[in-house]
């Protein structure tokens, strides 16, 4: 296989670790007001993913610091022309972050009803924001001869992207749904249930026409696979929670997410950042590239260390297996 | 002002900001985990006491290091999309190197580490801590041999038809002369910034001779960690002045506005006078120290910025490749001089609190205090001499910075993320700040509660979690 081949690929792994592992994160911040009733109730939600959710932002780090190394005029016309989609999905994951490590150190009602509103929405910003901006990528901007941008940022608001936006901001509060059944217990889990089943069926509509437009306007065999699979992983994520089988429906989403993102890039490649002034001008994973020399250092680094990561990420999810519950947090 | 002003002052406040919170989160982690270490190899639960104060801490600040570490890895894209197409191939390796070497280790295991007091062996728990130590030092390595790409290129070769930069030696990058020095240079800062943050908390309970057999051992540490980290600093920052003047004799002819090309060239401490007129009138010189943190010889060469501009124009073409001098020139001096003065706070401490000691005059402790300041300020002015002093290039003698700005972005978009920055940023400093005072003066948890789920895995599942957020 090509050098470029493997990295194209390994970017969308990368994107779609992050999709998976963030996505449930992003959802437990966006259902904090709706689901948890009390501080208390607040506090258990928030230490389901305590100890993992900043792990589980490297991915984004890496995926980013991988896409300059691999194709560094993907990463250049992407930064600079989705320059304010990424500005406040920066402020997003900045608010959010600080949030989850101060909540818990004052004692005021106003102090934690704040970092709240900075978990809610820094959750709500990063999950619409993202689609958006995959979206875009797939559907193409106007690029000039140097492949930088010529649009406004006004073109990036365009209705299949903003459609993207919603479908990721459901879906992942969805998956969020789905994780805090799995991972409370009591009232609060049945709550995610019965709201995590009302959630998928408003999921399903957005993300159907999504994916359908996605499809018919760029799609390949292979994504239609895909995208088929993640319709049906949605469907399977429903029946799987209707039937208290909480464990697989949440692995269901997991797919869902997983589908989606990967049906995206199927669509997208062989380009990285279609050009929709002049096809000419477009980013493909071989003008985008960085040399071979580079590409090849590149892939031993992630051939030998990204399943060590897996593996220690993995074994962090075994040692917090355990649900948690509101009788554990003090009072 | 145009979009390459606010670009450059946008980075500088984004990673001036970023370096405030890493020298302390790479001191400090190394130094609980020193803690943690001595309460399992002594039982003493007064070291366990401090570590779990001092790992309260190390949390409030390494969470402002990693939300704003994000924003750096994303601006170079952002702001600097020429440069990244540029500097790319050679440029991204480093990066991604840190994120799954570094990065990954880091934020799993201080996520085990914050979590996991009641659920993994002591020693398991333990060990997570170290690692997260030694993940921000890894960390601290890639991201600068990819900065000093930026001051010294090697391993490349420049590709005329696709306009950039390209890797031809991957070892001369990750050994580059300019890293082995800088590496060594930032690490023993950063020692020296978390010891220094170590006394002056201590220095607070001292003063309130509150808890003083968690704080002694503290402050003891703090001092031992101020000094190593001092001495190392400076041999390493004199090591770091030879590589700079080989590799960038302008920085260093800026570095103390030295003109004219001069032998046995004296150092100034204080001057008067013009910076950027021809003359200035030295107050305080120590003869022959430049030509000898230059060269090693105090009769050693250095060239003057006139020469050397005469030559950059010959080999560049026209141009000014004069950095500004009074930033440079002062700046150099505040990085020495706020770090002279922390070591000296540091041994003054450790004269009079040797042998049980505990100073009652009113002003010792409140001016041990304040000299918190000090690293923070030396090391903003190491970074912004370093930065500074290498204009106009953004990759020394291969980029201007006015070249490697993004073309595609507005005035009116750098300039409103410039000050939504800057507003969450000062939002955030300010309760940063206020959290830490407040835990720093609460002081460590009752014994009992530092003991709570400290000794691994027990047996009641409802019980509090241990450090739950
Ligand atoms: C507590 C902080 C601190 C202290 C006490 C010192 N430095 Fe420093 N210095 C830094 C913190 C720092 C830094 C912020 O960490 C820099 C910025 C870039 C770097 O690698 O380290 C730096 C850069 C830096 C550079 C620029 C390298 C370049 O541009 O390539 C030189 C020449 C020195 N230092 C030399 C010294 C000398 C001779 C010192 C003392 C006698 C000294 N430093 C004390
Ligand atoms: C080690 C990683 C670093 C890299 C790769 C890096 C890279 C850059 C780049 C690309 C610029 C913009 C272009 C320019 O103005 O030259 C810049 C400028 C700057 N950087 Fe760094 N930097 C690093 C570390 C730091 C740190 C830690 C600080 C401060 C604490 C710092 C302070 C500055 C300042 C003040 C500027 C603005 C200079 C100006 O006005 O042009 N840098 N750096
Ligand atoms: C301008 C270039 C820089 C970039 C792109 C950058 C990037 C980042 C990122 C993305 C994070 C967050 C990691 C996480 O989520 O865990 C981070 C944190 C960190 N960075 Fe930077 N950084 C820069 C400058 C520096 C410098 C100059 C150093 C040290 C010499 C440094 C050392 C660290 C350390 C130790 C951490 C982890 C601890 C903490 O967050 O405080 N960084 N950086």
């Amino acid at each position: 296989m090509e050098l470029t081949t493997i990295w194209f690929l390994a970017i969308a792994v990368l994107f779609t670790g992050y999709f998976i592992l963030e996505g449930f994160d992003f959802g437990v911040g966006v259902l904090l007001p709706v689901l948890g009733r009390s501080n208390r109730e607040r506090r258990a939600m928030i230490n389901t993913i305590g100890p993992i959710w900043d792990g589980n932002e490297v991915w984004v780090i890496t995926a980013g610091a991988a896409m300059f190394a691999a194709f560094p005029h993907w990463y250049a016309s992407l930064f600079s022309g989705f320059y304010l989609l990424l500005f406040a999905i920066l402020i997003g994951l900045i608010i959010r972050g600080v949030a989850f490590e101060y909540r818990g150190k004052g004692t005021t009602d106003k102090w934690r009803q704040g970092w709240d509103l900075c978990i809610f929405t820094g959750s709500v910003l990063a999950a619409f924001f993202w689609g958006v901006v995959v979206a875009n990528i797939v559907r193409g901007v106007p690029l000039d001869a140097n492949f930088d941008y010529t649009g406004s940022v006004w073109q990036l608001l365009n209705g299949y992207a903003l459609l993207g936006g919603l479908t990721t901001l459901l879906l992942f509060t969805t998956h969020g749904a789905y994780f805090l059944h799995l991972k409370t217990a009591g009232e609060i889990s049945e709550r995610a249930r019965a709201l995590g089943l009302r959630l998928a069926v408003a999921t399903a509509v957005p993300a159907a026409a999504f994916l359908i437009w996605t499809q018919a306007a760029y799609g390949s065999g292979l994504s239609l696979v895909l995208i088929v699979l993640c319709v049906l992983s949605l469907v399977a994520a429903f029946l799987l929670d209707y039937s208290g089988r909480g464990g697989l429906a949440f692995a269901s989403t997991c797919a869902t997410v997983a589908f989606a993102a990967s049906g995206l890039f199927a669509a997208l490649w062989p380009d990285v950042l279609p050009s929709t002034s002049d096809p000419a001008n477009g980013l493909t994973a071989v003008n985008a590239a960085a040399t071979d020399k580079t590409l090849g250092i590149m892939t031993w680094a992630a051939a030998i260390f990204l399943p060590i990561v897996l593996l220690y990420q993995g074994w962090t999810y075994w040692v917090f297996r355990k649900r948690v519950t509101v009788e554990q947090i003090p009072t | 002002m145009d979009v390459l002003d606010l670009a450059r002052m946008q980075f500088g406040v984004t990673t001036v900001y970023h370096f405030l919170f890493v020298p302390v989160t790479i001191g400090l982690s190394m130094l609980v985990a020193i803690l943690q270490t001595m309460w399992r190899a002594t039982g003493k639960t007064a070291y366990l006491r401090a570590t779990k104060f001092w790992g309260k801490l190390f949390l409030i600040n390494i969470a402002m290091g990693v939300v704003t570490g994000i924003v750096q890895e994303f601006q170079f894209g952002m702001n600097w999309s020429s440069y990244s197409r540029f500097v790319g191939d050679i440029f991204g390796a480093p990066l991604a190197f840190e994120a799954l070497l570094a990065f990954f280790l880091e934020s799993t295991f201080i996520g085990i580490w914050i979590f996991g007091w009641d659920k993994l062996k002591p020693a398991l728990h333990l060990a997570c801590i170290w690692l997260v130590a030694i993940g921000t030092v890894a960390s601290a390595y890639f991201i600068l041999a990819a900065n000093a790409f930026m001051q010294n290129p090697v391993g490349y070769q420049i590709n005329e038809t696709a306009g950039r930069a390209e890797l031809t030696d991957f070892g001369a990058v990750l050994t580059n002369p300019v890293v082995l020095s800088a590496f060594p240079h930032t690490i023993f800062a950063s020692w020296l910034t978390a010891g220094v943050v170590m006394i002056a908390v201590s220095g607070y309970h001292f003063q309130q001779r509150r808890d003083l057999d968690v704080h002694r051992p503290a402050l003891r540490l703090g001092v031992l960690t101020t000094l190593v980290g001092g001495l190392g600093t400076t041999l390493s920052g004199d090591a770091l002045g030879k590589v700079m003047t080989s590799t960038q004799p302008m920085k260093m002819a800026a570095a103390e506005a030295l003109y004219q090309t001069t032998y046995n060239a004296p150092f100034s401490v204080l001057t008067i006078g013009s910076l950027d007129g021809r003359h200035g009138t030295p107050i305080i010189e120590i003869p022959g120290l430049l030509s000898y943190l230059g060269t090693g010889s105090f009769n050693g060469e250095v060239q003057g910025i006139n020469d050397l501009n005469a030559q950059y124009q010959t080999l560049y073409g026209a141009g000014d490749y004069v950095p500004y001098i009074p930033l440079t020139y002062w700046s150099f001096r505040l990085m020495i001089g706020f770090g002279l003065l922390a070591i000296a706070m540091a041994v003054i401490v450790w004269w009079f609190t040797r042998k049980g000691g505990n100073p009652t005059h009113r002003l010792f402790w409140p001016i041990a205090m304040w000299m918190v300041l000090t690293p923070f300020l030396a090391n903003s002015a190491g970074w912004i001499f370093t930065e500074m002093g290498r204009q106009p290039w953004v990759v020394f003698s291969l980029l201007e910075t006015e070249v490697g700005v993004s073309p595609s972005v507005g005035v009116r978009t750098v300039a409103m993320s410039l000050i939504g920055f800057t507003l969450v940023y000062l939002m955030l400093a300010v309760i940063a700040l206020k959290l830490f005072l407040k835990y720093a003066k609460a002081g460590p948890p009752s014994e009992e509660d530092a003991l709570a789920g400290a000794s691994g895995p027990g047996t009641d599942p409802e019980k509090p979690m241990a450090f739950a957020y």
